[in-house]
């Protein structure tokens, strides 16, 4: 069996997903599943104007190291993608990408909400809300 | 022993700083570190209870000591994706 390969990325501009999708590429793989998160414009009734994101820069990317790794042994993946964009994101943009390959879908299937949701509770990540009334707010859940 | 540690978000936010100096005992924990970090003021009181610190950019246990750290960081509910 080959071993998994995996990009990690932490970026300050729009996510170029057409530059993405040949990463996961590989002749023994049968599928490949993508998640897009993108900023919604709707949160509990407030209107948001937009987000911004901010890290702990270094410990991020060691802990989506960590991350990739893990699901890569974890669904035996082929080939994994993750990329998290910083600062400002406008409503409607890419705030992260997350690709994977493997021989056959349901691993490539179930390997995205379980990336996500360990992102969402362990990478030094923290997104400000920023609404159309003026207010901001970081989220922080509890 | 005065320690340095990273703030981000909220708890950077709360004391209006991105690294507070907080005294320890010369054996603290991260326990220690995360009590002395509370003292600083009301609204990092409220926040540090949801904390975790990091040691060299990976989580701490409460009882792990802090000893011989480079980067100590203070890390609020985390809201990436």
């Amino acid at each position: 069996m080959q071993s998994a390969t995996w990009l990690v990325q932490l970026v300050d501009e729009p996510i170029n997903m057409a530059g993405l999708l040949s990463q996961i590429d590989n002749p023994d793989v049968g599928a490949h599943a993508w998640f897009i998160g993108v900023t919604r414009r709707r949160t509990a009734g407030e209107i948001t104007q937009t987000l911004f994101y901010d890290a702990h820069r270094s410990m991020a990317q060691a802990e989506l190291e960590r991350l990739a790794s893990a699901a890569s042994s974890r669904f035996g993946l082929r080939h994994l993608v993750i990329v998290h964009r910083l600062g400002e994101v406008p409503i409607g943009q890419a705030s992260v990408v997350v690709g994977c390959s493997s021989p056959h879908r349901a691993a490539a299937i179930d390997a995205l909400p379980w990336i996500m949701d360990e992102l969402k509770k362990n990478v030094p990540i923290w997104k400000r809300e920023h609404f159309v009334d003026g207010k901001t707010e970081w989220v922080h859940p509890k | 022993m005065r320690i340095n540690v990273l703030l981000f978000a909220a708890a950077r936010d709360a004391v209006d700083s991105d690294e507070v100096e907080v005294e320890v005992a010369d054996n603290a924990t991260a326990a220690d570190v995360l009590a002395a970090v509370g003292e600083l003021s009301p609204a990092m009181q409220a926040l540090v209870p949801y904390c975790r610190l990091a040691i060299d950019s990976r989580y701490a246990d409460a009882s792990a000591s802090v000893v011989g750290a480079k980067e100590l960081a203070l890390i609020p509910p985390v809201s990436g994706g």
